[in-house]
């Protein structure tokens, strides 16, 4: 069980500058993530895009954003906790008891909900059928390549994970490649690969289909492939792996007796506080009248959710309002030397 | 002002009149139409404000840009006629548009 001032679910730019915040305050806070990165959408969906709001930087990626974010909370030596989704949490007096999905516990008083618009799932197949097998024979993540040795594997999808598990894999299983269209986005030299191993006789390649149908009792044996054109092929098919990138839900969060409105979580604009006591809301995933989902005002939101939390983690203290610029605690908290 | 008609995938149609300039999938927004989530306002990075035009529309819409053809193969059920909503904009040509919304979003 780990012991701390707040728990920030969610390692986008919002989460990250939250932590900062806290930090600055002289909180401490551990930060969860359902990916494996830290960044959140500017890492999984636009790393390489400009973005041109953020104050005072006129131009920078949303990769040299969470590079520049990290760096900045370095002097906090934050513990991050990535691959992990928050399944439970439970209240118990002050505190708060939240589960993770691999198991990790924290008590802490405070939670502040940093979670965009959701955490990112893989996109599944669409047919009803396919969830009874997931985890057997259908699959959207390669944990084990060596389980698909010798066997006829189907793999959906154009991106570069599509190609390139069917390309890793080819060496020791069949492959059948499905997109559903002509033109394939992964990179191009992946393309060229597939395509090589095509003629090879290596990889089979059927485009303009999807997946209609599974057959076979209790076990797939084969798939129906449906082209545009309504015509429908059957396939021998031991596994198949689904490969349609990430889609945004929020999942658990759902059940947790927060005020909702759609998809955002209603919040106060004093201090960012849900309808439950220790609970804030900030960044994409809150809403509030006049709400703008831009990152610059997740930052606000942060800085005022971090210090809405310091009364539940120090409830016998006060919080003084100090500057960066002048005020020698935060400058120790932040590791600045000077040489007076 | 545009006429645009939203089919939800039960069949329950929507006529909405959306100012010009503004995405059909702004329209739906804006007026709560069911069955248009738009995860991401508009920045085609997700594929949650999907629709399906009607055939003899398809063709007289602006052509797809870079990117959108790629989100597209992330969208629940795809289909020829699949567009993102959120890169249609709504001027007098686009009057009387309709489309169907899918089954769902994610």
């Amino acid at each position: 069980m780990i012991n701390t001032d707040v728990l920030v679910i969610g390692a986008g730019p919002t989460g990250l500058f939250c932590a900062h915040q806290l930090g600055i305050i002289g909180l401490k806070c551990e930060v969860v993530d359902n990916l494996d990165k830290i960044g959140g959408q500017c890492i999984e969906l636009y790393p390489d895009k400009p973005i041109y709001d953020i104050p005072a930087i006129p131009e920078c990626t949303g990769e040299q954003l969470t590079n520049n974010l990290i760096e900045q909370i370095k002097p906090f030596n934050i513990n991050f906790h990535l691959n992990n989704r928050v399944e439970e949490i439970k209240k118990d007096q002050n505190n708060w008891f939240i589960k993770t999905n691999k198991g990790i516990e924290f008590k802490t008083p405070n939670i502040i909900i940093a979670g965009g618009v959701g955490s990112f799932e893989p996109r599944k197949f669409s047919l009803k059928d396919c969830e009874k097998f997931e985890g057997k024979q259908i699959f959207y993540s390669v944990k084990d390549k060596t389980q698909f040795k010798n066997k006829t594997v189907c793999i959906f999808g154009g991106g570069d994970s599509a190609l390139d598990w069917a390309i890793e894999l080819s060496s020791n299983s069949k492959i059948i490649l499905v997109h559903r269209r002509d033109e394939f986005r992964g990179v191009q030299a992946s393309v060229d690969k597939v395509k090589e191993l095509e003629k090879q006789g290596k990889i089979e390649i059927f485009t303009k289909y999807q997946l209609s149908s599974l057959e076979g009792e209790g076990e797939i044996k084969k798939i129906g492939i449906k082209h545009d054109d309504g015509n429908i092929k059957k396939i021998n098919a031991d596994c198949v792996l689904g490969f349609f990138g990430l889609i945004m839900q929020l999942g658990p969060i759902l059940k947790w007796g927060l005020n909702l409105d759609k998809k955002t979580i209603k919040v106060n604009t004093e201090n960012f506080e849900t309808n439950l006591d220790g609970i804030f809301a900030i960044g994409d995933i809150c809403s509030y009248p006049g709400k703008l989902k831009l990152i610059l005002s997740g930052f606000h939101e942060g800085a005022l959710a971090a210090r809405g939390c310091f009364k539940y983690a120090r409830p016998n203290e006060k919080l003084r309002f100090e500057f960066t610029t002048t005020s020698k605690s935060v400058q120790n908290r932040l590791g600045v030397k000077k040489d007076d | 002002m545009s006429k645009i008609t939203y089919i939800e995938h039960n069949g329950k149609p929507h006529t909405i009149e959306v100012s010009n300039g503004l995405s059909v999938m702004e329209g739906a927004i804006q007026n709560n139409i069911p069955g248009i989530d738009a995860d991401c306002g508009g920045s085609m990075a997700c594929a949650t404000c999907h629709v399906y035009v009607k055939e003899e529309w398809f063709d007289k819409l602006p052509k797809k840009e870079d990117g959108e053809e790629d989100m597209l193969d992330m969208a629940y059920e795809p289909r020829k006629n699949s567009r993102l909503s959120c890169q249609l904009i709504v001027s007098d040509d686009l009057d009387g548009l309709t489309v169907s919304l899918p089954e769902k979003q994610a």
